[in-house]
């Protein structure tokens, strides 16, 4: 058998290592999450040659301890042990990507630098003199464009071949007082090492890495010397280890780069520079960025996303739809006239056109036909079927929504979004990017949730998805015309307060989960690059839409359908008649566990058992508490606003319990959908859990005060549920109000207890 | 010692010192921002922060609460053909200025 070879894929960020890993594997990939943390693992097989794994690390500037990304990759490079190392750094920007060749050069592994992007840097007629490199650096230097697929596979072959072979000793050097305590460190700690690892070890003790310490468990006597040394140095050269460090590798890069490379037009404004000064233009940037908003939104959500969403919950997974549309419009014109009163029986769409029945149509007609048991069609049609619709139900529309996300990022304006809306967003503990998730959470939280993926930093990310579904979604809508219609005569604010509801409680999370110490401790500096804008591929955009959509349906789907088909079960079965099986939803198991827990909502105003089943059905989709509402009062069937079980509810529940139950609705734990994505982007059960207690927590509380105090307002008498309500409200105030906990910097440069 | 945070669009500066600790400094110095490295400020976010700069050849954007621990001098040929701002004006007096 041929020997295995792992190469490694190094890079910054926008350098083009997803373009060459594209390339190098072809589909030959598999995509993950590294254990516990939301950053991508991608590994893929050499399209020439299986034998040849490709590791594609995640885009880091730096071997630093600081990030997620740079841990990982750190770990990776230290622990697989590649074969050999491609780094591929940006033609048009050497100096900084440099910066991580030099440290991915200490790791004692084999070193192939691509040199990318020179389609870029021969039109601007900029000039890379890569033989000079190759000899400065001391590695193999090729020269690449990995859009134009140009030197691509004779940069993975000669990787290759150098896979095993001898260890890549820099040539760079740092002052002499830093190698003098580098020789210290190598001499005290590491000299029972293999000599390839002492460089990059020696270095990162000189630097005071805990990660690194933590790692190699020195005794205490070792790390006392060694400080020493490091103290030693920093007096002399005024400085922080970490910094003096950072600072030379920059006057190394400084020293060698005039030699390898010669720019033309220094000074020139580029083509991107020239977007920039309209797309970032303090004028133009917000009504430009409103506008491309605004398109996203509406294709995505209102028109095509609309119809692909309608086609494949109502289509596929419902009762049917005219195929290309044939028959529709002559189906319609035959509802009018039935709705008018023209003609008497119901048009069948069947009956017009080229009609292709729905999946639960299909298959509960075969289930018919072979007699089926009323139970397992049940399990298969409302349980299965459905559970399955609702996880792919939402992916026609994810998948336009990340195509045009792909591109965003790809073109390089997704970078300009955060640098346009920092300013606002930072305040509430976001990123200027959380302002996609929330517009598209608008429209449906499920892309929404996915869509918080553009985030880097973990934190404002986790805040994003935390918050994302508090904005009514297109779901919520059916639940504020019920409340509306049935209470409120169909009053004109209602609406608009949900809404207003949603993003105070954005707001108001995020500032208040900002201070928590949860988050306290990931303070991370917002120091971005505004890549160069550049044409996406298409071949770019596709793969990035279907393997996020891959992702969601994957990691997402699972949760969604056992959740539909556990609640399925709890609303269609129960004690009916002194035997257990399949009764109406009001004997079901589920209308019994609605009373057990139907309590807890009593301080909230509407704790009858009705309205906590119909919370619960609104798991599945929110939607369904229309619908559940319309059965339990006893309707077969009901309007999308519930017209028919007006009455019903507002003479059980009083308008002010109907709009708690309302907030808590918007706000509480979204459907399974949308928990099954906040799982899948947290990638971690412990902040899925969190994430659903805080949401559920949060409406709790809210639809508690706004009945409690409602009722206080109005007249009422002062009880211990006005008491937690004011209770609340300070507690609110308080976590709104005082001030953020001095955070301690994670891994900062301060000394540890040695 | 002034700040890159009272710069000004346009103005072409020399990194003398970065102040701070922890992970915002190194952050900011992986990216390029050394001593003696050259920042040419670009613009001001729309809404006032944050900021944009060119650094080795690339855009870089930072919020001036970051920019503050970055000190920084006029290079020489700036100062001849800004000779009419020697001093870097007063912090956020720029905002106004594009």
């Amino acid at each position: 058998m041929k020997m295995r070879i792992k190469i490694a894929l190094a890079g910054n960020p926008n350098s083009g290592k997803t373009t060459l890993f594209n390339a190098l594997t072809g589909l030959n990939q598999f995509v993950g999450n590294w254990p516990g943390v939301t950053v991508e693992k991608k590994e893929g097989r050499f399209r020439e040659d299986e034998n040849i794994i490709i590791m594609d690390l995640p885009g880091i500037y730096s071997l630093s301890p600081y990030t997620p990304e740079e841990v990982v990759s750190r770990d990776y490079l230290l622990d697989e042990k590649p074969d050999v190392i491609i780094n591929i750094v940006d033609g048009t920007n050497l100096e900084r990507n440099l910066h991580l060749t030099t440290q991915l050069a200490e790791l004692g592994i084999p070193l192939v630098v691509a040199v990318n992007m020179m389609d870029v840097v021969k039109k601007k007629e900029d000039k890379i003199d890569s033989a000079r490199l190759e000899k400065e650096l001391g590695c193999r230097v090729v020269e690449i464009s990995a859009l134009k697929g140009t030197g691509v596979m004779e940069a993975a072959r000669l990787a290759a071949s150098l896979a095993g072979g001898e260890k890549h000793i820099p040539r760079h050097s740092f002052s002499g007082s830093v190698e003098h305590a580098l020789a210290h460190i190598e001499e005290a700690a590491l000299h029972s090492l293999p000599e390839g690892k002492q460089r990059f070890l020696a270095v990162k003790l000189f630097e005071r890495d805990e990660k690194i310490i933590a790692r190699l468990g020195l005794p205490d006597a070792a790390l006392k010397h060694i400080e020493n040394d490091i103290r030693l140095c920093e007096e002399e050269l005024d400085d922080d280890a970490e910094s003096i460090i950072t600072a030379e590798r920059y006057a190394y890069i400084e020293s060698i780069i005039e030699g390898c490379r010669t720019i033309k037009n220094k000074g020139k404004l580029s083509f991107s520079d020239k977007i920039d000064m309209v797309v970032t233009n303090r004028f133009l940037a917000l009504p430009i960025f409103a506008a491309v908003m605004f398109i996203v939104y509406f294709v995505s959500i209102t028109s095509v996303g609309a119809v692909a969403t309608d086609w494949a919950n109502d289509g596929i997974f419902g009762d049917g739809w005219h195929f290309l549309g044939i028959g529709s419009a002559a189906y319609s014109e035959a509802i009018d006239a039935f709705e008018a009163g023209e003609i008497s029986d119901e048009p069948d769409p069947a009956g017009y056109g080229a009609w292709v029945p729905g999946v639960p149509v299909l298959l509960g007609d075969a289930l018919e036909a072979i007699n089926c048991a009323e139970w397992l069609q049940g399990l298969i049609l409302d349980g299965i079927i459905a559970g399955v619709g609702a996880v792919l139900g939402f992916v026609p529309q994810m998948l336009i929504l990340f195509a045009f996300l792909a591109f965003l990022e790809g073109c390089g304006y997704m970078a300009r979004i955060a640098f346009i809306m920092d300013r606002i967003f930072r305040r509430f503990g976001l990123s200027g990017k959380s302002f996609i998730p929330i517009l598209i959470g608008t429209g449906c939280g499920v892309p929404g949730i996915m869509a918080s993926r553009t985030i880097e930093n973990d934190r404002d990310r986790k805040i994003t998805i935390m918050t994302t579904t508090f904005i009514p979604c297109s779901a919520k809508l059916p639940i504020i015309a019920l409340i509306s219609g049935a209470l409120f005569g169909g009053a004109w604010w209602v609406a608009p307060s949900a809404y207003f509801v949603g993003i105070a409680a954005i707001i108001c999370s995020g500032v208040m989960l900002k201070k928590t110490r949860l988050f306290s401790g990931d303070v991370a500096p917002f120091v971005m690059e505004l890549p160069a804008y550049h044409m996406p591929t298409a071949v770019y955009i596709l793969r990035s839409m279907w393997e996020r959509g891959m992702s969601f349906i994957k990691k997402a789907g699972t949760i969604i359908l056992l959740a539909t088909i556990a609640v399925w079960f709890t609303s269609s079965f129960g004690w009916g008649d002194g035997d257990f099986g399949m009764v109406d939803m009001s004997d079901s198991v589920l209308a019994k566990v609605g009373s057990g827990i139907a309590w807890i909502f009593t301080p909230l105003g509407w704790g009858d058992w009705k309205s906590a089943v119909a919370a619960i059905t609104g798991l599945i989709a929110k939607e369904n508490v229309v619908g559940t509402f319309g059965i339990l009062y006893g309707f077969s069937e009901v309007a999308e606003d519930g017209a028919e079980i007006w009455a019903n509810l507002s003479a059980s529940i009083s308008p002010l319990a109907a709009y708690s139950f309302l907030v808590f609705n918007l706000l509480c734990a979204p459907c399974f959908a949308a928990m099954g994505a906040i799982k899948r982007e947290m990638n971690n059960t412990r902040w899925f859990r969190i994430a659903i207690g805080y949401q559920c927590g949060f409406a709790y509380l809210v639809a508690l005060c706004v009945y409690q105090i409602g009722t206080l307002a109005a007249g009422g008498g002062f009880g211990p549920g006005s008491a937690a309500a004011i209770l609340t409200v300070a507690g609110f105030l308080y976590s709104l109000f005082r001030p953020a906990k001095k955070t301690t910097m994670r891994n900062s440069a301060t000394v540890p207890n040695i | 010692m002034a700040t890159l945070r009272a710069a000004m669009p346009g103005d072409k500066l020399r990194v003398t010192k970065i102040t701070g600790e922890g992970q915002v400094k190194h952050r900011i110095m992986n990216m390029g921002i050394t001593r003696g490295s050259e920042i040419t400020v670009r613009k001001v976010a729309p809404l006032g922060d944050p900021m944009e700069i060119t650094v080795r050849g690339y855009e870089l954007s930072l919020r001036k609460i970051d920019a503050d621990g970055i000190e920084v001098e006029r290079t020489p040929e700036s100062l001849r053909g800004g000779a009419s701002r020697p001093e870097l004006c007063e912090r956020d007096g720029y905002e106004n200025a594009d």
